[in-house]
């Protein structure tokens, strides 16, 4: 639940979240797990094949929603069922509080619905004097303790056996033991009462079928097949997103959600409830049932251009678990009601601004949760937009409006960069890192050690490094970024030596600049879009077969945000997309183009181990390129299950919340030392700042070095 | 997938998810195996659904409600098979009943239903349970017995498209999709069966049906 006033309190939140050891080594154990296990999970069907069709039944169902619902509407009265509809949250606890009070209801089973948590159902109703219970064991716990769950799918994944023991020990009034077996079996039996008890059953549904009439939930326990039997009246709440034309188009959701949510093939129990069914509790023998469908802002939605794809959500939970943030401080600080990454989008919208202020912030860009989305929402781009539509509102940082006044005014940001180098001497020393920072400036940056800017730039040692191709076979131009223009220039200086005698023309168009995405990454829209433009006309496509990047950061930029953020203007659509496809990242480029030898490296090296940039493996879809060179090259490269993990510094992200940054990129080294390696090697200078820095601070005994720097070391000659 | 090949799939895919299954030739064998299930039940006595631990006073009393004679729950038998299984039962002293089970909610030992289909690809069983018996017979039971014809095995649920869009249309209906024992992960994320529904599923997978 999000209650911060500002971001200093939102900080305070996140670290003691990161001090609760139980929930870290919880969420740690399953998130790890779900990570090793999840690609087995559609071994098979088509996971491809599967998030299409969930994307076309949901887009598709809510654009005919008003035909949808009236076809639901007409065939669900015919059977005895009452439709409802509710515009907002407060509408819909108004129609199923007067459900219970027109029926004499007094007490209510519930099972999970992340819907009726939306609203806030329960509080509403028991305000109203009816007695709720959550009869879906996690949620049960949840609500004797007071709380919000904190992941959609597993709520009381924070709670040890020892603090349900007790909690149970205090309902039973007998002291009970730890044994989760017997805790879930004292649960049976406590709640098995207040099914027998209870007049009204509420439940949500997973997917609602017009055609027939029908509403399809997916469970495990079986507490909703209870909870829709033994008492007279049923209410099921469902967002109007969950309306399909036929059973045709539920299908794909029941394959797709099991599995990304826990791996099962199908839950334990599917349940189909059309109309009023026998209820021998309720007078006439018939269940009283009532449907209340929640509008809450979906409807408007689904209109967006930018955000209605958020609505194809199954709330299946995968986007937390890949979460490297969620994995460290779990959903109560990460999330509002809905938690996670959607959560961070969601919660602008059904829980408003104030709620979702700092909590959008909360993002590396990493791109994991995309990765895993079953229904193929583009969750890093929407959280981006949120950012910006949260921004649009209130005065701009001063962050923002420094950074995007100079980057994008290149050569002034080249002059400051070059007046840098002179005013960093006296905190320099004799370091590659600066070094005496005042504590002021540095705040709780500390836990990594900051480079410094090299004495000269690449552009500058440029003339001396150019190769002198007569014949060349290839041309390429490299797009250096600032980092590794005025930071790590041996990056670039060593690429352009392993193009040395291959008969390739390097070119390095000077009139380039910063390519825009630490601005994007501030919500700084036109600010990007005027950098693009300057890009576009330095780096002109038509005239190199390639555009190399040794910045995978720069490269995903410019090769997918570019043809996104300019793409729809008029003639430069075109341009941008040669441009586009032709930016490739440095190991791809050495590996498939130029092709480097085996015979040109030692025959063996140092253990090595790897870090994939997120804007890499993920953004740039390149996974065997780097891998395939650490070996060719005769390093001894040690694979590691987390290599795909970020690497924590997303950007800006780690000034805005640094503790998470630093908590992220030390989990990782931890388990990279573990692996007794002696390189650490990446594709991005950002990660190298990252990695390099933090092993500067704490004096880990790993070389950390980007790919090129690797393999000239590996050079024979 | 071939008869042959859906009747294999379903079955491991059913135990996989700790179903038992058996295959029997006629609906006659199915029902003695049910009896069997019953009779060995009550030699290890009570499985363990809750009433063995110290509950607060309403859920106590719920447990002393159950009987202490077996019983078996079949609401769903043509009166042909129902005949059979009240001949079976007798001698032994296990009671049957076919209606009711309202008044047995503290729990019974055997819940026996038809399963309308079968789904190979998930070892899922499909019931019709509109009539409230058929669904408590499948709810409160701590074993689930749930009798299939081997003809009514479809390689996927694709496969059942239309005939689910008949049944329901043909509605008020309540069909369930049951795979395994009801199950949670929910303490610890250590898997627990049994949490509100059956603590075990048996399928019998009928030949000549
Ligand atoms: S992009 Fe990465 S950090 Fe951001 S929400 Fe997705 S997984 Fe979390
Ligand atoms: S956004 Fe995607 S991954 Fe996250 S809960 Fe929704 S469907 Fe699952």
């Amino acid at each position: 639940m999000q209650y911060a006033n500002s971001l200093h309190e939102y900080r305070k939140e996140l670290k003691q979240a990161l001090a609760h050891e139980f929930q870290r080594k919880a969420l740690e154990n399953f998130t790890s797990s779900y990570r090793k296990s999840r690609d087995g999970y559609f071994a098979d069907c088509s996971l491809e094949e599967i998030i299409q069709d969930i994307g076309l039944a949901k887009d598709s169902s809510l654009k005919q929603f008003e035909a949808l619902y009236q076809r639901f509407k007409a065939k669900a009265e015919a059977m005895g069922v009452q439709v409802h509809l509710a515009r907002n949250d407060r509408e819909a606890n108004e129609i199923i509080s007067e459900i219970a009070a027109e029926n004499q209801c007094r007490r209510v089973v519930k099972t999970k619905s992340m819907t009726a948590e939306e609203v806030k159902l329960s509080d509403f109703l028991q305000e109203k004097g009816l007695e709720v219970t959550e009869c879906d064991l996690g949620e049960w716990i949840i609500q004797l303790r007071e709380e919000v769950p904190s992941h959609m799918v597993l709520p009381a994944i924070h709670v040890s056996k020892e603090e349900v023991g007790k909690l149970f020990s205090t309902v039973t009034g007998h002291t009970q033991s730890t044994d989760i077996q017997s805790l879930v079996k004292v649960a049976r039996r406590e709640l098995r009462q207040k099914f027998i008890e209870a007049d009204m059953g509420i439940s949500g549904s997973n997917f609602v079928i017009a055609e027939t009439g029908t509403l399809g939930m997916v469970t495990n326990e079986g507490n909703l097949r209870l909870a829709t039997t033994l008492p007279r009246v049923h209410v099921a709440l469902v967002g109007v997103d969950k309306l399909v034309p036929t059973l045709k188009e539920a299908l794909p959701i029941l394959k797709g959600l099991p599995r990304n949510a826990t791996g099962q093939s199908i839950s334990s129990y599917v349940t189909w409830i059309t109309g009023a069914n026998d209820c021998l509790a309720a007078p006439e023998g018939k269940k009283i049932m009532h449907v209340v469908f929640l509008d809450n802002g979906r409807l408007a939605l689904a209109r967006d251009p930018v955000f209605s794809q958020a609505l194809r959500c199954v709330r299946c939970g995968a986007c937390a678990n890949v979460c490297p943030v969620y994995r460290l401080v779990g959903g109560h600080v990460y999330g509002h009601v809905y938690i996670g990454p959607i959560g961070l989008i969601l919660t602008y919208f059904f829980h408003g601004r104030e709620k979702d202020k700092f909590l959008a912030q909360n993002c590396l860009n990493c791109q994991a949760c995309k990765a895993v989305c079953v229904a193929g929402i583009d969750l890093p781009r929407l959280i981006k937009e949120i950012q910006a539509v949260i921004q649009a509102d209130e005065p701009r940082p001063a962050l923002n409006t420094g950074l995007a006044t100079v980057l994008t005014r290149r050569k002034l940001f080249h002059s400051l960069l070059w007046s840098g180098k002179y005013l960093q001497k006296p905190i320099q020393g004799r370091s590659k890192y600066l070094r005496h920072l005042p504590q002021f400036l540095l705040g709780d940056q500390d836990f990594k050690a900051l480079p410094a800017l090299a004495g000269k730039p690449f552009r500058d040692r440029w003339e001396d490094l150019k190769p002198r191709v007569t014949r060349p076979r290839y041309r390429i131009a490299i797009f250096s970024g600032c980092l590794q223009d005025f930071v790590y220039p041996e990056h670039l200086e060593q690429f352009v030596r392993l193009m040395a005698g291959r008969d390739i023309a390097v070119e390095f168009p000077k009139d380039q600049g910063c390519c825009g995405l630490p601005v994007l990454m501030l919500g700084e829209k036109e600010a990007a879009r005027q950098i693009a433009r300057h890009n576009l006309r330095a780096l002109d496509p038509s005239q190199y077969d390639a555009i190399i990047t040794l910045c995978a950061s720069c490269g995903s930029h410019l090769k997918e945000n570019y043809p996104y953020i300019i793409g729809r203007r008029q003639g430069v659509g075109v341009k941008v997309r040669q441009f586009a496809d032709k930016i490739m990242d440095v190991s791809s480029f050495l590996r498939n183009v130029a092709q480097l030898e085996s015979n040109l490296f030692a025959a063996s090296g140092p253990r090595t181990a790897y870090h994939a940039p997120c804007h890499l493996c993920r953004g740039l879809q390149v996974k065997d390129a780097p891998r395939e060179l650490l070996t060719l090259a005769g390093l001894e490269y040690v694979p590691n299950p987390d290599e795909e993990t970020c690497c924590g510094l997303g950007g800006t992200y780690s000034m805005k919340f640094p503790e998470l940054s630093a908590s992220i990129v030390q989990d990782k080294l931890e388990r990279i030392e573990a692996l007794d390696v002696a390189y650490l090697v990446t594709d991005c200078p950002g990660c190298v700042m990252q990695l390099k820095g933090t092993v500067e601070t704490e004096q880990r005994r790993l070389t950390v070095l980007h790919m090129v720097e690797a393999l000239a070391r590996q050079l024979k000659t | 997938m071939n008869r042959n090949q859906c009747i294999q799939t379903f079955i491991s895919k059913a135990e996989a998810v700790s179903a038992g299954v058996i295959t029997v030739p006629h609906v006659q064998q199915a029902l003695e195996h049910v009896v069997t299930l019953c009779t060995d039940k009550e030699a290890c006595r009570l499985l363990a659904s809750g009433c063995e631990h110290p509950l607060s006073q309403e859920p106590a009393d719920l447990c002393r409600l159950k009987e202490w004679s077996k019983i078996i729950a079949a609401p769903d038998l043509a009166a042909g098979d129902l005949e059979t299984l009240t001949n079976l039962c007798r001698p032994l002293g296990i009671r049957l009943i076919e209606k009711g089970l309202h008044s047995h909610l503290g729990g019974l030992d055997i819940g026996l239903t038809w399963a309308r289909y079968g789904i190979a690809e998930n070892g899922t069983l499909v019931l019709d349970s509109s009539r409230e018996d058929i669904r408590l017979a499948g709810m409160i039971s701590e074993i689930h017995t749930v009798l299939i014809g081997a003809s009514s095995i479809a390689a996927t649920a694709d496969d059942l498209l239309e005939p689910l869009t008949r049944l329901f249309a043909d509605g008020p209906n309540y069909t369930a999709f049951i795979t395994g024992a009801s199950r949670t992960a929910d303490i610890e994320r250590v898997l627990a069966l049994g949490v509100h529904g059956p603590l075990e599923l048996h399928i019998c997978i009928v030949q000549d049906c």
